[in-house]
């Protein structure tokens, strides 16, 4: 190890006659000294040089090469020496596993050896070598330590159970060690009790449905009379014990509970949080109406204060347990709010804990103060801190609700102040407010306004959005705002740019007049021009909600908004319940079960808080919170999981404060907006293509009132890619392409001729053209372009004509072709209007496409998914077609139709008649499922063609019957 | 269940426990990465994990005691373990810093060895340890050949046999005032921690009993003569019967040998606040800060506070101090950003006034300055301001002896912090 010999070379310890002169002799080449040394006759230098092995070792150096001299030493009757000799085993022992054996004859002796501390040494050290092979020599010296007369081998050999269990369980049980260890629960002396509690309770933690410690009323008695003796740390194991039984009954449990509150009054930090434990959890199966449910109440909140007292360390872990304990039980601690005002010399995370715990705590009864404290803080100078402030004003004001215009007045002062980041928090917080308060304090809408080029942060930009949209009717240049963040879409986090697509979508449904064009914009950049597949998504759901029914779509997107609740970040229940029984363990800390973080731990049975047991039982009734702790009845606050869910991604709520969402609103409207969006969400799970299809339908079918035409369209493009369901992309046989026909004739072009046809090759869809100049002079700059068109298709790049067209001179042109152009429906669907332009004139032609060339290469369907979709499908969109005249089977049909990425998906016979089942997607990722029905000696197939857009049926059937006959 | 390993370094390792062998002694080259991202990001945490390692730590002084773990521990139990651990070699060294730990290498690692086994505290009591860990290793094979029963009795902090020519036990009763003042004023919080120390010089195995002069007592006793006081919360040595004490207020105990801190308790009553900082603090940007303050002493004429210590916060571009005070002396502490008042004894009832001035850079530091709270210290002997009083000690031992108490009474600040506007 490198930093080893740094300390070695960096450092010299010198000239002091101290053990650190032991660090100076560590060269190279010294481990050759070092061996003699250590066989020297001399008792004094021998002792010396296993000093400076182990000196060695400290500092990481590996002096495994001397295990057999420093065996050698272990006979010795110098404890320092053989303390030493042992510290150097348990190190090395596992490197060196075959020596190992070599030091059990000495470990049995010293177990038998008159001085205690030697027989504890041997079982301690024992424990700790990690070999397996001398594990089982070692247990006839342990079963003699566990009976040792002297108490300190038998605590010692308490733990070195536990320590062999961890090598060799089933040697343990085997051994009936076990046995042996209850037995010591019922020792004379309470250290033993202790540690034998603790080495049950470790093994009993890998073994978590064996009833080792086998807790009964008995048992927990003889624990409750050690508690009282053992010492601090002995306690600890006690309670922590206690902790995971059930009494009985609630006499039981409070006759417990009376003999773990004396903990409370203990100096040591850890003694208070397990004896916090065990009440807590105890208290549970307490009758509320019972005197002595109130009593303890009383009992715990003094010792948790005083737990603030303690190193800050000790405090931040009380921190985070109280977090929990005013959760459970808000009443302990409701008085104590002042003890939670942060001190300028706690450290962050003390600052950080105190803050949380001050809103959970906070009430009307408090409001005024902790609003001071918190303005105070707002304006620290630790960025986390101050940020965390001001999250906390916003929270009081939803919290407490005669507050809440104090808070927004405060907000404001701080808005004055033009601190970014307190500016950019006052602005997250308030948008809760408004939230939480509709219609109640727009009017500092204005302030907010004047500081939105200073937002930086993608939460307040957020913010500040979800207000313009929300508010949009009244504030005048909403259009201008939200345009303005227009600008910089693609920069944008997708935070922002969902947020912005719906306040602008927002903005359009309050004001559809003006802001045509930014909302075809927004849902352009969103669907066309975004990677994001939640950002498409949304965009293609909001498009084809205003596509459909502007009425629906008012309803969903401006429906009224469930209000937010006060229960900010709450622990769910049954969480909450796991964790209080950790208390005191990293898992309080992290407020995460152990499962989540301990390796292992999975299979292993969460801890509940007992059941209420006795005359408690089903008769609380809501005022026994008054009579017990003097507080209101506690509300169980109901959680409902974080929002995330479709619905509530469409309520816009994915700006949605620090809470959690309310019930569930159940205007009709909302209803039926969610109905029928769960009803795309379930075609996307059916069909593979969400949304695409049905909008293309939707746009084909009725003319749309609201959007302009155009709007109805490149849908599907990314989410057809998106659930790619990994069709063959190979093409074993070429794709069928048209012959090349006249598209242009010279006569209607001065002189230029232009034929051509369409091919997909590799994926990529090709115009090739051939360019004639039947003129007298030469032509040259050409260009070409696209009028809008059903499918998109646009240039994907400049017509390539490099060199000057002269008389009678032919070219031959491929122009590559995107589906990402302005699309608009023609009819027929497959027209496609081209202008061509050159030195002399803009030419104008249509010509048609064989749609089989928009088919892409992952068009084949899961059967599963296929067969769903089919039955989804209304029949009402279904379309049969005769081919006649084709003479091909039904495998070589398939072939073919393959080559041009129509896939086939199943084969049935039936009666001599083969259905074919196939399936095709189109470059927008409408689907197109197919029935092709061949009888053998027959000429004439039979097509059904199924698609959620019925209108494309008629020019797949066109592809279908050249495909086949050519 | 508590620590699978303990090590005590600075940039390096210097000293290493590994107690139960599940946790790789390599994990701990994550420690200082991980440390010194949070420090960038100035969000420490006491606990940071790598993996399915957790690292529980803290510092002293320069070091960093750090605790290992792979399970659900009881956090609670590693720090006070380590803070035990801290309290243990600082009574045997002295100080714990890195020399100590390599002069003693040998020492440290028997201590670690009986202060924890398979990550379960044992004997942490440093009295006890002393009686069969020692420094002097060659010592060791003569004396210590056997086990103190002290180490595993149920009176774990006091070994038998102890003699004295003179018998008596020194009783201090210490009380700190914390107090939280807002700038405007008003008293956000304020309590007061007392302790009561004992200084035991008793032989043999004595029974003590306190009595204090506390409500909840009298309320049970029901013999309520003249004043007595309400204590929030106590909390005992390890020494005293707490069922006892539950349930009849009796503090009761057999004392370590020496000194101990017997007990502590919190206090909530509202006090006046002993000495009360009125300032004034004007700052004209680009030129001065000028300071002024007055201290109150807000208890009785008959005490005194003696070395009372104002510390004003001062900003850090600061210069050139001027002082002008009517009792005691100003000076201007750079390094800490502060101008320290001091007077060494300030009775009761009197009102001092100290003025400050500084000059400031024509060029403004434009760094964000935090607003350091004035803080004061200053300790009144004879005098507890909750009024708590010791009203018997009685000390019994089956040899019959009779032995004296000494009662000592002093308040003192605590955390006294007083929120300024400037």
């Amino acid at each position: 190890m490198e930093w080893a010999n740094q300390l070695c070379e960096n450092r010299q310890f010198g000239s002091k006659m101290t053990d650190s002169k032991y660090f100076t002799t560590t060269k190279k080449g010294e481990i050759f000294e070092l061996k003699a040394e250590l066989n020297s006759d001399k008792k004094e230098k021998k002792k010396e040089a296993v000093k400076k092995v182990i000196a060695s070792m400290t500092v990481g150096k590996d002096v495994s090469a001397l295990f057999p001299d420093v065996v050698n030493c272990m006979q010795t009757d110098n404890l320092e020496l053989k303390k030493l000799v042992y510290l150097y085993l348990m190190n090395y022992a596992k490197s060196q596993p075959d020596m190992a054996i070599m030091a059990v004859n000495t470990f049995v002796k010293d177990c038998e050896d008159p001085n205690p501390l030697i027989r504890a040494l041997a079982v301690r050290t024992m424990g700790c070598i990690r070999v397996d092979k001398i594990t089982e020599y070692l247990c006839e010296p342990l079963r003699k330590c566990l009976k040792d007369e002297d108490p300190y081998v038998r605590k010692t050999a308490a733990v070195c159970v536990a320590k062999l269990h961890d090598i060799n369980a089933q040697l343990v049980e085997d051994q009936g060690f076990l046995d042996t260890l209850k037995d010591l629960i019922s020792d004379s002396n309470p250290m033993v009790v202790a540690n034998a509690v603790a080495a049950l309770s470790e093994i009993a933690e890998s073994h978590p449905n064996s009833n080792l410690l086998d807790l009964n009323p008995q048992s927990i008695n003889k624990l409750l009379t050690a508690l009282n003796e053992c010492t601090e740390w002995g306690q600890i194991f006690i309670l922590d014990c206690l902790a995971n039984y059930t009494p009985r009954d609630d006499r039981e449990s409070q006759s417990i509970c009376e003999r773990v509150t004396p903990r409370l009054s203990h100096a040591n930090s850890a003694v208070v949080l397990s004896a916090v434990k065990v009440l807590m959890k105890f208290m549970e199966m307490l009758p509320k109406d019972l005197d002595y449910y109130g009593t303890l109440l009383k009992k715990l909140a003094p010792p948790l204060v005083t737990l603030l007292s303690a190193e800050p360390e000790l405090q931040y872990v009380a921190l985070r347990n109280i977090n929990l304990i005013v959760q459970k039980r808000p009443e302990i601690l409701k008085h104590e709010m002042k003890v939670f005002f942060v001190k300028y010399n706690d450290p962050i995370y003390v600052k950080l804990e105190k803050l949380d715990i001050m809103i959970r705590l906070a009430s009307q009864a408090n409001i005024a103060q902790v609003l001071a404290e918190l303005k105070e803080y707002a304006t620290e100078v630790d960025v986390d801190f101050v940020r965390k402030a001001v999250r906390a004003i916003g929270r009081c004001a939803i919290k407490v609700e005669q507050s809440a215009e104090r808070c927004v007045s405060t907000l404001l002062d701080l808005i004055q102040t033009k601190v970014n980041y307190v500016v950019q928090e006052a602005i997250v917080v308030i948008k809760d407010i408004f939230r939480k308060y509709p219609n109640k304090y727009e009017s500092v809408i204005a302030t907010l306004c004047e500081n939105l080029d200073s937002l930086d942060e993608p939460e307040a930009r957020a913010a500040m959005i979800w207000i313009v949209g929300e508010y949009a009717e009244r504030i005048d240049n909403a259009d201008e705002l939200l345009e303005s963040f227009l600008e910089g879409f693609h920069d944008e986090s997708t935070q922002v740019q969902l947020q912005l697509l719906t306040a602008i979508v927002k903005l359009f449904l309050k004001k559809p007049t003006e802001t045509q064009e930014l909302v075809q914009q927004v849902l352009s950049l969103a669907t066309q021009d975004s990677d994001n597949p939640d950002l498409r998504d949304r965009g293609y759901i909001y498009w084809r909600l205003l596509s459909t029914d502007p009425v629906a779509a008012k309803e969903v997107v401006l429906a009224e908004k469930p209000l937010i609740s006060e229960e900010t970040d709450l622990i769910e229940p049954t969480l909450l319940e796991e964790l209080i029984c950790h208390i005191g363990t990293l898992a309080s800390v992290y407020h995460k079960p152990p499962s989540a973080f301990v390796e292992g731990s999975r299979g292993v049975m969460h801890k509940r808080l007992p059941a209420r047991t006795g005359s408690g039982e089903g008769t609380e009734c809501p005022d026994v919170g008054n009579a017990a702790g003097g507080s209101a009845p506690e509300a169980a606050p109901s959680i409902i999981p974080s929002q995330g869910d479709l619905l509530g991604d469409l309520l816009n709520l994915d700006l949605a404060p620090p809470t959690t969402t309310g019930p569930t609103p159940s205007t009709s409207g909302m209803q039926m907006g969610g109905m029928d969006l769960l009803g795309g969400g379930l075609d996307s799970l059916l069909g593979g293509d969400i949304g695409g299809s049905p909008a293309m339908g939707a746009g084909f079918g009725a003319a749309p009132t609201v959007m302009p035409a155009s709007l109805n369209a490149p849908v599907g493009g990314g989410l057809g890619d998106l659930f790619d369901l990994g069709g063959g992309v190979g093409m074993p046989m070429g794709a069928y392409i048209p012959p090349k026909t006249v598209w242009l004739p010279a006569m209607k072009a001065k002189g230029l001729e232009i034929s051509g046809t369409f091919a997909r090759r590799a994926g990529v869809i090709q115009m090739e053209l051939v360019l004639t100049n039947k003129a007298m002079s030469v032509m040259t700059d050409f260009a070409i372009q696209f009028n809008r068109n059903s499918f998109g298709l646009a240039p994907a790049g400049p017509l390539q004509v490099l060199t000057p067209l002269g008389p009678n001179q032919t070219i031959e042109v491929s122009l590559p072709l995107s589906t990402v152009g302005p699309v608009m429906k023609m009819d027929p669907l497959n027209n496609l209007q081209v202008a061509v332009k050159n030195n002399i004139d803009v030419f104008y032609f249509s010509c048609q496409y064989p749609i089989s060339m928009l088919f892409v290469e992952d068009g084949k369907m899961e059967r599963q998914v296929f067969l769903a979709t089919w039955k989804d499908i209304p029949n009402d969109n279904e379309s049969q077609f005769q081919i006649q005249d084709c003479h091909l089977n039904s495998e070589a049909a398939s072939n073919k139709l393959q080559g041009s990425n129509i896939f086939t998906i199943a084969k049935r016979t039936v009666e001599g008649q083969d259905m074919l089942y196939m399936s095709i997607k189109l470059s927008n990722g409408i689907w197109v499922l197919a029935e092709l029905k061949v009888q053998a000696g027959n000429p004439n197939y039979t097509i059904s063609l199924k698609c959620r857009a019925p209108e494309v049926s008629q020019c797949v059937f066109q592809c279908y019957e050249a495909v086949l006959k050519n | 269940k508590s620590c699978q390993a303990l090590m005590i370094f600075l940039h390096l390792v210097l000293i290493c426990r590994n107690y139960k062998g599940d946790v790789d002694m390599a994990e701990i080259d994550h420690f200082l990465p991980l440390l010194m991202t949070q420090e960038e990001e100035g969000l420490t945490c006491p606990i940071m994990s790598h993996g399915n390692v957790h690292f529980l730590w803290i510092k002293h002084t320069n070091l960093y005691l750090v605790a290992t773990t792979n399970k659900n521990s009881n956090a609670s139990l590693v720090y006070a373990f380590l803070y035990k651990v801290v309290e243990v070699f600082t009574e045997y060294f002295t100080e714990l810093e890195e020399e100590s730990i390599q002069d003693n290498f040998v020492v440290v690692y028997e201590l670690l060895d009986e202060l924890m086994d398979f990550g379960f505290p044992q004997t942490t009591d440093s009295k006890i340890l002393q009686e069969y860990i020692t420094q002097e290793g060659t010592k060791l094979e003569v004396a210590k050949t056997k086990v103190p029963t002290t180490v595993t009795n149920a009176v774990s902090w006091r070994s038998e046999g102890i003699k004295y020519k003179k018998n008596e036990v020194f009783i201090d009763v210490i009380e700190s005032i914390n107090l939280l003042v807002n700038a405007n004023g008003s008293v956000m919080s304020s309590d007061i921690v007392g302790t009561v120390k004992l200084k035991t010089m008793l032989s043999g195995m004595p029974e003590l009993r306190l009595g204090l002069n506390d409500r909840a007592l009298f309320a049970l006793t029901g013999r309520d003569k003249g004043k007595t006081v309400t204590m929030e919360d106590v909390k005992f040595h390890q020494c005293v019967r707490l069922s006892r004490f539950e349930s009849d207020r009796t503090i009761s105990f057999i004392p370590p040998d020496g000194e101990s801190e017997l007990m502590s308790y919190r206090i909530n009553t509202h006090v006046k606040p002993l000495i009360w900082i009125e300032s004034v603090i004007e700052k004209f940007s680009h030129s001065r800060v000028e300071i002024m303050v007055k201290a109150k002493g807000q208890f009785k004429k008959q005490s005194v506070a003696n070395n009372v210590e104002v510390r004003v916060p001062v900003p850090s571009d600061a210069d050139s101090p001027k002082f002008k005070t009517s009792t005691g002396h100003a000076k201007y502490v750079p390094e800490k950003n502060l101008a320290v008042w001091t007077i060494k004894s300030f009775p009761g009832g009197k009102e001092f006034l100290m003025r400050a001035s500084f000059g400031l850079p024509s060029v403004e530091n434009d760094e964000m300055e935090g607003k350091p709270p004035i803080t004061v210290n200053f300790e009144i002997p004879y005098f507890t301001v909750s009024g708590i009083q010791v009203r018997y000690m009685k000390i019994i031992e089956k040899s019959g002896y009779q032995a004296l108490p000494w009662v000592r009474y002093i308040t003192q600040s605590g955390d006294y912090q007083l929120r300024s506007n400037f």
